[in-house]
């Protein structure tokens, strides 16, 4: 502690140069931390999921519909206890740049088989009861400063038009893995709109236990098997890791474009340690005249490498911790429960410290090895 | 008594191929208390001489002694920390640590003590005081005058109480009367707090300031004033003259 103030002079000297680099590490580790919560999140999408419900979707890919006639049919399933609906909308808002995730629902069966979504009484009832009424999550009404009764335009993206809805409902999610950026609206409107009734999206199938989830799945299956639309039936939580498993090269590709940032600026930072090392030749020589062994200049110019870095880290993971904590991100509601975890932080201080030594070594190594007499003479 | 004992010290420099021997047997005694000035052309070997006697720079045969210890024979391990506690240096060009103040340079020495920071503080106040800085403590050295670099680099020097102070052509950077600060301020040390001296000038006003004088050339000890003791490179002992 007693040369901290001298470190701090020596990170002093040239403030631009500290500040930049200090910045460069904040800003690797932010990237870290966002594109490692990206992974994180995606990885937690996959095991959500409640045992006690199935999916049931177009064989051949969700982007296939299946008829609405199929309700009754599931319903009919032993083990069954009920089924709801939904179809992707996919609509911007605003200037039409502003894009959400958007469902349409069957309002009532939706929020039976989901008790995650929590609804007052008189919200649920008022837009199950309305037509055009929308279900808005409370997040995405934060966002946009919505408030109830008003009025909301969507462009439809897949569904041409602009589609208007009164939002009459908001949702709080129990489980951060739902989302809260989600706007949700009658599938029976959209379909009288779109004058194509009786088709929907996905199924969601809710089952006495979760015991007997291949065994409904297998029955379903086969039952459409031969049908013009044949369906691929599965567990909830299978479902969702389908979908990361679509994700799966983006998590690889993303960690592995962290681990390059990281390294780019490891790279920066050890040259600008390397610099200032360098410019203090005379200085370091100075010292050792006065006294200053070997490991006393290592471990002052590993200090200086250690505070960048430990600046730089607090920066930048705390940052990313703070900012999607406070912004509620979601990538659109996308990526719902958004959040760093706490691992992300452990590894992102663990390449903090290793960016330190990367960056410090060599520069510390050469302070304690300098030949003082050689230095002296060298710059006097 | 000897403080600084010098034997039969031999020094040669590698450059490319060619081998220079700058000292071939050189012995010399410093007594404590003294203030021993050396003096010759330059690449006669007075500041090679001032880093052997510092620990900075290794004698290529020989031995050389300071306070019983023998400097010639310690580790790198060994040489910092003896530094610390025996030697205060003064360097030609100041060499302040810029970012630091005044206060901070002159505290450095005591960072490797095992002082209080109250301890310190009373060390550092009381070198500066010596030197006559006491309201300069907060200044950075951009915002002193040479002389003023000068005397806060020897409060550095004296703050440790160190037991040899080697000084390397403390008045060349300096203006005529900011030298006779600087000297008078050696001249106090050396006769108030009996701190022996050494210093490397080529300032004949610097070298009256001494109580002995030797002058070197091409390595060889070949004159010397006040200097009790002296052999030189296989010549006798020089003659002692002009004494203080």
């Amino acid at each position: 502690m007693k040369f901290l103030p001298l470190v701090l002079a020596n990170l002093g000297r040239h403030k631009r140069r500290t500040i930049l680099t200090i910045t460069s590490v904040a800003l690797a580790l932010f990237l870290f931390a966002s594109l490692q919560t990206v992974v994180t999140t995606i990885a937690a999408g996959a095991n959500f999921g409640s045992a006690h419900r199935l999916v049931s979707t177009h064989a051949t890919g969700i982007v296939f519909p299946l008829p609405i006639a199929y309700a009754n049919r599931f319903q009919a399933v032993p083990g069954v206890q009920g089924v709801t609906w939904a179809n992707w909308f996919g609509g911007r808002y605003g200037d039409g740049k502003r894009f959400f995730a958007t469902f349409a629902i069957d309002p009532k069966s939706y929020l039976e088989i989901y008790p995650e979504m929590v609804v007052p009484a008189d919200q649920k009832e008022a837009f199950i009861r309305e037509r055009t009424a929308a279900l808005v999550g409370k997040h995405l009404m934060e966002t946009f400063g919505w408030k109830i009764g008003q009025n909301v335009t969507l462009q439809g993206t897949i569904f041409p038009g602009d589609w208007t809805f009164t939002i009459r409902g908001v949702y709080v999610p129990t489980d951060p893995q739902i989302g809260d950026d989600v706007l949700m609206f009658h599938h029976d409107y959209m379909e009288e709109r779109l004058n194509r009734p009786g088709i929907a999206g996905w199924y969601v199938l809710k089952i006495d236990s979760p015991d007997h989830a291949a065994t409904i799945a297998k029955r379903i299956d086969e039952q459409f098997k031969n049908s013009s639309s044949p369906t691929k039936t599965g567990t909830e939580q299978a479902f969702n890791a389908s979908f990361a498993t679509m994700w799966g090269n983006v998590s690889l590709l993303m960690g592995t474009i962290g681990l390059a940032v990281v390294f780019a600026i490891l790279l920066v930072t050890a040259n600008a340690m390397m610099m200032g090392a360098r410019e203090r030749t005379r200085e370091v020589a100075v010292l050792k005249t006065i006294g200053f062994g070997d490991r006393a200049l290592f471990g002052i110019v590993m200090l200086e490498a250690g505070v960048i870095a430990i600046t730089g880290a607090v920066i930048g993971l705390g940052g990313a911790k703070l900012l999607y904590k406070a912004t509620h991100f979601s990538g659109g509601g996308f990526l719902p429960g958004f959040d760093v975890k706490p691992s992300t932080l452990v590894v992102g201080s663990v390449v903090a410290i290793g960016l330190m030594l990367a960056s410090g070594l060599v520069p510390a190594v050469r302070a304690a090895r300098l030949p003082v007499v050689t230095a002296l003479r060298q710059v006097a | 008594m000897s403080l600084v004992e010098i034997r039969d010290v031999h020094k040669s420099f590698q450059r490319d191929t060619q081998r220079i021997d700058v000292f071939s047997g050189i012995t010399l005694d410093v007594e404590e208390g003294s203030f021993l000035a050396l003096m010759g052309p330059s690449g006669s070997g007075k500041s090679t001489l001032l880093n052997l006697i510092a620990g900075l720079d290794k004698p290529t045969s020989g031995t050389v002694r300071v306070a019983s210890a023998e400097v010639s024979a310690m580790k790198p391990g060994q040489l910092a920390p003896w530094r610390a506690r025996h030697i205060g240096f003064v360097f030609q060009q100041f060499n302040l640590l810029p970012v630091l103040t005044a206060y901070q340079n002159v505290e450095l020495p005591l960072l490797l003590t095992r002082l209080s920071k109250r301890e310190r503080e009373e060390r550092v106040t009381l070198a500066l005081g010596v030197v006559g800085l006491e309201d300069r403590v907060s200044h950075y050295p951009r915002q002193l005058s040479g002389g003023q670099e000068q005397r806060v680099s020897i409060a550095r020097a004296i703050v440790a109480d160190p037991t040899l102070i080697l000084l390397d052509e403390p008045t060349g950077q300096l203006d005529g009367k900011s030298s006779q600060e600087v000297l008078t301020l050696l001249r106090r040390l050396n006769d108030e707090f009996r701190k022996t001296i050494v210093i490397v000038t080529h300032d004949a006003h610097a070298a009256e300031r001494a109580t002995s004088v030797l002058h070197l050339e091409k390595g060889n000890l070949i004159r010397a004033t006040g200097v009790p003791s002296l052999r030189a490179s296989g010549e006798p002992a020089a003659t002692i003259a002009g004494a203080r």
